[in-house]
């Protein structure tokens, strides 16, 4: 697979190795030439000094036959332009950008950027698994169509313990899939109780999540 | 814009600075968003608008200038990039009736005019403004 990389930073670089290691055909784009000389040194010629948002720089790089396209430079809105040139001049079916600022996500994908990766956003989730005392934990965003797979602990004192799931009112398009008890994991029915300690996986979504986390640790 | 407008610009450099004291002037309702307070002594000292540090491709920096209620947004950054991205928030994001912005690319230009962007590019136009006065004084 021909996959461009806009931006020959530590991102672009371990991700270009890592690409290169699975047989892929890599091209770097990079403004800076100190950077392009020592991506060379290190991982053959396999990188082009330009600006990844010019389309006259795409051309020459070929962009029309690639499979994939990436934008990984530090500011957003290089990628986001890098990509959005990517995808309507030259018709690259599968565009990715970086993201630092969080609140760009829901605008690129707005914008036709098919993935967007935040670092902040990702940092911050497996923070957010690590820290014991919250109660509701993103495991999954399934982009695609909003849902998203939680976790819920369920402290000492939620109102949840002691029901069947039958007898909870869940928000719709809410699912309790699994336990997670002690050290066993057991699938959820309308029968099961809740216990304290639970930590309970759940598919819903952003706007049921709240109404879920009441219900269940309250 | 016969009518008084409310308008946001981005970026307060030459272009946004002379733009703001013009709107103004005529009475219209300017707001100017840039990330360096230093740039706003390029205003002119008549200048009654509103100058605002923040960053115009930020959303929360835009709702504090008003672009929920803007009847116009302009984008003249010395940033293309930064120009295209905050003309797309104004655009998509805050459905602002007019939206403009400078792009100093042509090919760039022209890829964000397919895509809907009223962009402006100062390269070609005053490309054709320098050689229609070459010819002019040739004539």
């Amino acid at each position: 697979m021909y996959i461009i990389i806009v931006g020959g930073g530590r991102l672009g670089y371990y991700l270009s190795k890592g690409l290169l290691s699975e047989g892929h055909e890599v091209l770097v784009i990079e403004k800076d030439s100190l950077k392009v000389e020592r991506m060379e040194e290190e991982l053959g010629s396999i990188c082009m000094e330009g600006d990844g948002c010019e389309a006259s720089t795409l051309d020459e790089a070929g962009t029309e036959r690639a499979s994939l396209f990436v934008a990984v430079t530090n500011e957003d809105e290089d990628n986001l332009v890098a990509c959005q040139v990517a995808r309507h001049m030259f018709n690259v079916p599968r565009v990715i950008a970086r993201i630092s600022n969080p609140k760009n996500e829901t605008l690129f994908r707005a914008l036709g950027i098919d993935v967007t990766v935040s670092a902040t956003n990702l940092i911050l989730e497996h923070i957010g698994q690590e820290v014991p005392t919250r109660p509701l934990v993103h495991l999954v965003e399934l982009k695609e169509n909003k849902q998203e797979i939680v976790e819920v602990r369920i402290g000492s004192s939620s109102p949840s313990i002691g029901r069947q799931i039958k007898d909870l009112s869940l928000p719709t398009g809410t699912i309790l899939s699994l336990v997670i008890r002690g050290q066993a994991i057991k699938a959820l029915t309308a029968d099961s109780y809740i216990e304290a300690g639970d930590r309970i996986v759940a598919v819903t979504n952003a706007d049921a999540e709240q109404i879920l986390l009441a219900e269940l640790a309250g | 814009m016969a009518k008084k407008n409310k308008v946001v610009i981005m970026g307060c450099g030459r272009v946004g600075a002379h733009l703001a004291g013009l709107l103004d002037s005529q009475g219209h309702q300017v707001t100017v968003l840039d990330v360096n307070s230093t740039s706003f002594r390029r205003l002119p000292p008549t200048f009654s608008g509103n100058a605002l540090l923040g960053d115009g491709t930020d959303e929360d920096s835009l709702r504090k200038a008003g672009i929920e209620v803007a009847d116009a947004f302009i984008a003249v950054t010395e940033g293309d990039n930064r120009n295209v991205m905050g003309a797309q928030v104004a655009k998509h994001t805050f459905k602002v009736p007019r939206v403009i912005c400078r792009i100093y690319d042509p090919l760039r230009q022209e890829l964000y005019r397919n895509l809907g962007l009223e962009a402006l590019s100062p390269t070609t136009t005053f490309a054709e403004l320098l050689r229609d006065t070459l010819l002019g004084k040739e004539k």
